[in-house]
């Protein structure tokens, strides 16, 4: 092969010169232009999309913030305050980073929703599932370091907390934390390692998801109906379809995080965060930001501390396993008539978990997030393994185009072609 | 069905070793805590999606801090050239700073040196640091007023609340040495003593400065200082919503067109 140009089709001489030395225009042509992707999605298949746009968002504005940001403890909280007010739109940067960690993580939850309802942890999609279990770690660490930059009270007391988990393992333990600090407290080079940290697990996550996706593109996208694409009637190209649908998502979406950065920029954080960190005070609730509330309500539901640790830290690590949990050859819950509950029984205790979280280990929230924390495992350690076991799928459709024909079960998105004509320009 | 009514039974199982759990978790003794009133709700200028400060009210609250309040609290992480933002002008700006000693760096022979600010100053501490902050205040330390109204669950109605929420303990309440009977602060005893009273501080305008008025001027004031973005942030939001709504539909329109030949 060697010495052998790669044979392009496109016309335009430029980058027919280019793709016959490095195919990047026939790969991209290929990924994503003329994939063959199920026709019938819905719109939860643009999270995934929407993950990627707010990472972007996130990459950019980041660096933005890194030009203006000091990594010291005597500087970190006022550099802040110099990009909110002297840095010019140095507000928008900010606020569009630190509500974007939010809307990353509603986003991916939804995108992770939206995987265990269709069932698509299930073979063939085992590995790009447990790809997307360590963008999830990968995250979490990110936005967790990313908080701590600010040097506020809950900056310091959140770091302080959730370092401290790791001294919970015996002999090992405090050597960890000590480690981890870089000192015998959260300090200066707790602050200058998160910084550094913070920048590179970007770059880290940005690897893993290429990774995620090119799994995706081996062995193709799940859809509403969870059986495989058999005939090429039943899919469509990625390009213009996809990107269509996928750019009325991301208006959407940018349409709510507008909403959050321009009117209520602080309405997810800690008025706590506005002090400066403060070794010598402790301030009187320490909450995480939303996103870790359910798995701070697992932390707190046992009173014993490595437990405790060890179940929140398993809270994540049985996702890994589910595709071997769950034992129902059905990927859809559309056709499981007995999972189908179940998996919003799970939802509402992870929201109650996040309630729980939120509120102190005290009376009756000690209850809720036992018997939530319990029922998110038993969820996912008895009741799937023994579901698929016990359920009678209902009939599944031969195939996708022929679902869509039979206009039976519906693609489940957008509306079916024979409605009110549309008049899209009169939307705007 | 059988095999139902076993999944049922595990599930029972798990019930009653949740049961145990929260036995034991009810046997926690509730924390008793100190009955503190939420601060009654206020009208703010600056509220609500169209919100924008009241700018008379903010320039009457800023003479408030400069009168009262900065003579115990900072507001460093504002500079005299930001007073543009409550409707100064510069020749007004340049006035109030020089009007006011700070700190200049060292002189030749390497001793502090002070002089008359500039609108690039920083706003004047009234201690160079929080070991003298607390050698004046009977060992209590004066926040910082840069950020105070995002930094209090409440906001600027919990800074109006403490304004004007001094009062006699009531009998029986034991009172430290040198603290304060305050309704809204947490715990009621407060270092700092009632900082505004009816006719304090007397406004060019001729606005009216009972304890409430002054208390209101200088939390509008202090909301401003802390989110001195806030009205561009807002004008820039509306456009930025209304463009991305007009591409809604524009793209929503493009989609339905790509999708109109496909059954789906």
């Amino acid at each position: 092969m060697a010495g052998q140009m790669h044979n392009s089709e496109f016309s335009n001489p430029v980058i027919q010169w280019i793709d016959t030395r490095l195919p990047i225009f026939t790969m991209l042509q290929k990924e994503y232009a003329v994939f063959p992707t199920p026709k019938n999605f819905n719109y939860f298949w643009n999270f995934g999309a929407l993950a990627m746009v707010t990472l972007g968002i996130m990459i950019v504005t980041g660096i933005l913030l890194a030009m203006n940001y000091q990594p010291n403890t005597n500087l970190a909280f006022d550099s802040v305050q110099h990009i909110m007010r002297d840095v010019n739109y140095g507000w928008l940067i900010r606020y569009l980073h630190q509500n974007g960690a939010s809307m990353f993580f509603i986003v991916t939850y939804i995108h992770m929703f939206r995987g265990l309802y269709y069932g698509s942890y299930k073979t063939p999609r085992e590995l790009l599932w447990m790809l997307g279990v360590v963008i999830l770690l990968l995250m979490m660490a990110t936005a967790f370091m990313g908080y701590v930059l600010p040097w506020g009270q809950m900056s310091y007391w959140g770091a302080t907390v959730i370092t401290n988990l790791f001294s919970a393992f015996p002999i090992v333990g405090h050597p960890i934390v000590t480690w981890l600090w870089g000192g015998f407290s959260v300090d200066n080079p707790t602050l200058n390692r998160f910084f550094s940290l913070h920048y590179l697990l970007p770059f880290v996550l940005t690897g893993v998801i290429f990774l995620h996706v090119a799994a995706l593109h081996v062995v193709g996208s799940n859809n509403p109906l969870g059986i495989d694409v058999k005939t090429p009637q039943d899919t469509v190209p990625f390009h213009p379809y996809y990107t269509a649908k996928d750019s009325v998502g991301i208006c959407v979406f940018l349409i709510v995080y507008a909403a959050f950065v321009f009117f209520m920029p602080n309405v997810l954080g800690d008025p706590n965060n506005f002090i400066p960190a403060n070794p010598l005070q402790t301030p009187a609730d320490i909450v995480p930001e939303w996103y870790f509330l359910p798995y701070y309500a697992i932390l707190r539901s046992i009173p014993n501390k490595l437990a405790g640790v060890c179940l929140m830290f398993s809270s994540i690590l049985v996702l890994f396993v589910l595709p071997w949990l769950d034992t129902s050859k059905v990927r859809s819950a559309r056709f499981r008539p007995l999972f189908r509950p179940f998996i919003f029984v799970w939802v509402a205790a992870v929201i109650l978990l996040g309630v729980c979280g939120a509120h102190k280990p005290e009376g009756i929230w000690v209850v809720l997030s036992r018997v939530a924390t319990l029922w998110y495992f038993l969820h996912f350690l008895v009741i799937m393994p023994v579901l698929g076991k016990l359920e009678t799928p209902l009939p599944l459709p031969e195939s996708i185009s022929r679902a869509v024909l039979g206009a039976g079960h519906g693609g489940g998105g957008g509306p079916l072609p024979g409605g009110a004509p549309a008049k899209p320009m009169e939307k705007a | 069905m059988r095999a139902v009514r076993s999944l049922f039974a595990a599930l029972a199982l798990g019930g009653l070793a949740a049961g145990s759990l929260v036995a034991s978790g009810l046997g926690a003794p509730a924390q008793a805590q100190e009955e503190v009133p939420t601060p009654p709700h206020q009208q703010w200028s600056w509220q609500g999606p169209f919100g924008t400060f009241d700018l008379a009210a903010a320039q009457r609250g800023f003479q408030v801090y400069s009168e009262v309040c900065s003579n115990c609290h900072a507001m460093k992480e504002l500079h005299y050239r930001d007073l543009a933002g409550i409707g100064l002008s510069p020749e007004q700006i340049q006035a109030v700073a020089a009007a006011v000693t700070v700190p200049q760096g060292v002189d030749d022979q390497g001793q502090p040196k002070e002089g008359p600010g500039t609108p690039g100053s920083q706003f004047r501490s009234p201690f160079p640091n929080e070991q003298a902050a607390r050698a004046a205040e009977n060992g209590a330390l004066p926040p910082d007023l840069s950020l105070i109204v995002n930094a209090r669950e409440g906001g600027p109605d919990y800074v109006f609340g403490i304004l004007t929420g001094f009062a006699e303990p009531p009998k029986g309440f034991t009172m430290q040495g040198g603290m304060n009977y305050n309704v809204y602060f947490p715990g009621h005893q407060i270092a700092m003593p009632q900082p505004l009273h009816d006719g304090q501080v007397a406004f060019a305008d001729g606005s009216p400065n009972n304890i409430g008025a002054e208390a209101h001027d200088v939390v509008t004031f202090l909301a401003w200082a802390a989110n001195p973005e806030l009205v561009q942030r807002k004008q820039i939001g509306w456009r930025v919503i209304l463009f991305l709504v007009v591409m809604t539909g524009l793209t929503y329109a493009v989609k339905r067109k790509t999708w109109a030949d496909v059954e789906h």
